[in-house]
């Protein structure tokens, strides 16, 4: 060891600058890949979820909803997506609180970054779990005969788009993960967000077999939206309402939570 | 050391703490401490648990805010440029704050990484330290397997990247075996030859006696002494000397015998068991003959050095809050 410290003077400001920001958060979303790379066994829900799902949801409801399976899959595949990769987002709320409980947290805290960047970091991380999901949700309605028309392009469209919205509303887990007191009370808050949110949707049922309160609310269920945006992408090739729908929906749950948790995080922080 | 005098606000105080104040709801942790660290010193903060001790470290390493009161760390101020001061410290917390899930070669990666360092200094850097802290063999294992000796140096390693000029280590020898704690020690030693400036907490009067310069002691969050380890041993003595009496009946003529040959006032500490400071060892003599003169029958007698319970009762007169009593202090002090 010497006597020259690593700090000069010309790095020795108040503030992290945009690109400092962005370069920590890509830092944190590395260590949440390392993390994953460790642990494995977290990835459970990502990839079992989504082919046990349709395989099950495929072959249980095809013939009572569609008459057979066959007709069924371009109905069923983005309704499982979507349900998929919502589950998979509640994860980040759960490991964020693990995360802020332990002694990890405090290094994070001492260090001269972006207080931000542990969260975006972490929320980056998750997209590795997002494209997961589309693959595995694609390729197990590929082997059971799922043929989209629209191909490759279709596949590839609507998996930015899932992802996307995910990605959206994660920010909603986020927060319940930053001002829960437990995991497991993380973990309880945001499955009763997902479940209503998820099942009361257009994914596995047509809407209007519903009684007239929960065909209101599938209706207008953001989900549902997105659901059928996806089922007229990648079957029809055509982007409607429900698409724009959608996207308004993903930016207005990110423009009300992403402040929301970080300014609560910033109070934990 | 020129290079990290020029970027500081002051370089003659690392820390200066004026009336500083913490609550949590009806817990005053932090009641209006002050403190001044000059620069290049091991300053230790010695207290019970519960003392406030880590809360203010907590405060000083900008992890929480103050109610009240101000900090500065360099000449930078904990609140308004909690940022600058983040640049200038390195925290070694009391629980391991190392990532639980990696590996020690991958936490200091990350670390280095997040503080600026390109990826082949960060890997230089990681080396480097694994090398230094012994850690190179147990590098990719997982931090489970760590001993609680592996995770402190690991976590030490960690607050050493950037080489700050100030480092906080909160307790960084609880729980430790003897021999890990010899290590630790003269690893902190270094540091300061190196030019850094250590603040430590610890609960052992004999770990800040070893390694501190000067010490503030502190007590349900105030400083209630301060000085140089010897100054503050001498207000104690150096060591205790212990009387078990056959017959508890003798207690006040006994306390008279040493108030007259010692000049301190000896106190219970258990039934018929009488401690005193002892700042000569010549006197034991003196005071073994006067209780056979006195009649006074003894079943046990021993020389301890001080412990952090002496140390309390001899500057405050009372002994460490009740929650404050943990294993080592099995001994109960009753200050009737």
């Amino acid at each position: 060891m010497n006597n020259s410290s690593n700090i000069s003077q010309a790095n020795l400001s108040n503030h992290t600058s945009l690109k400092l920001t962005i370069r920590q958060s890509l830092i944190m979303a590395y260590r949440g890949l390392l993390k994953v790379r460790h642990t494995p066994e977290q990835l459970i829900d990502v990839t079992l979820q989504p082919i046990l799902f349709t395989l099950m949801f495929g072959y249980l409801f095809g013939g009572a909803i569609s008459g057979n399976v066959h007709n069924y899959l371009p109905i069923i595949i983005p309704g499982i997506l979507v349900q998929s990769i919502l589950t998979g987002a509640i994860t980040i709320g759960v490991q964020l609180r693990e995360d802020m409980e332990k002694g990890v947290f405090d290094r994070f805290k001492s260090l001269p970054i972006a207080r931000i960047a542990p969260l975006a970091g972490a929320l980056l991380a998750d997209t590795i779990r997002y494209a997961m999901v589309t693959i595995l949700t694609f390729a197990t309605g590929y082997i059971m005969g799922y043929r989209p028309e629209t191909g490759i392009v279709g596949i590839l469209a609507v998996s930015a788009l899932v992802i996307a919205f995910a990605w959206c509303v994660s920010w909603i887990f986020a927060l319940a993960g930053v001002v829960g007191r437990s995991a497991a009370s993380v973990q309880g808050i945001s499955m009763m967000i997902l479940f209503p949110l998820t099942f009361l949707s257009n994914a596995y049922v047509p809407v209007n077999t519903l009684p007239t309160a929960l065909k209101w609310f599938a209706n207008v269920n953001p989900v549902s939206h997105l659901v059928t945006a996806i089922r007229e992408i990648i079957n029809h090739g055509v982007i409607t309402h429900d698409f724009w729908l959608s996207v308004i929906g993903g930016i207005v749950i990110l423009c009300i939570f992403a402040p929301l948790t970080v300014s609560a995080y910033r109070k934990k922080v | 050391m020129h290079q990290i005098l020029s970027m500081t606000k002051n370089p003659l105080l690392a820390v200066e703490v004026g009336g500083l104040v913490k609550h949590f709801g009806d817990n005053r942790a932090v009641d209006g401490i002050d403190l001044k660290i000059p620069t290049g010193c091991i300053y230790g903060v010695l207290g019970p648990n519960g003392a406030g001790k880590t809360t203010a470290i907590r405060i000083l390493s900008t992890l929480m805010n103050p109610d009240k009161g101000y900090a500065k760390i360099f000449g930078h101020d904990i609140e308004k440029e909690a940022h600058i001061v983040r640049q200038l410290i390195g925290l070694t917390g009391q629980y391991a704050s190392v990532d639980e899930k990696l590996s020690a070669n991958e936490n200091l990666y990350v670390f280095s990484r997040l503080l600026g360092l390109s990826r082949h200094d960060a890997r230089k850097k990681t080396a480097e330290l694994l090398e230094e802290f012994g850690l190179t063999e147990a590098a990719k294992r997982p931090l489970s397997k760590f001993s609680g000796g592996m995770r402190r140096r690991l976590d030490l390693a960690a607050s050493l990247i950037s080489k700050p000029p100030l480092i906080f280590l909160d307790e960084p020898t609880t729980g430790l075996d003897p021999r890990t704690r010899i290590q630790m020690w003269n690893t902190i030693r270094n540091l300061v030859s190196d030019g850094s400036t250590v603040v430590l907490t610890t609960q052992y009067l004999d770990e800040a006696d070893q390694l501190a310069d000067y010490i503030a002691v502190i007590d349900r969050g105030k400083v209630i002494a301060n000085g140089t380890p010897s100054q503050l041993k001498a207000s104690v003595g150096a060591a205790a000397l212990e009387l078990k009496l056959k017959n508890t009946a003798d207690e006040e003529k006994a306390k008279q015998v040493i108030q007259s040959l010692l000049m301190v006032e000896g106190h219970l500490s258990g039934e018929g068991v009488l401690t005193a400071p002892l700042s000569d060892p010549e006197l034991i003599t003196d005071v073994l003959l006067a209780l056979r003169n006195n009649n006074i029958q003894l079943s046990e007698v021993s020389v301890k050095t001080p412990t952090l319970d002496e140390v309390f009762l001899a500057i405050t007169g009372h002994e460490t809050t009740q929650s404050d009593i943990t294993n080592q202090y099995s001994v109960s002090v009753n200050n009737n």
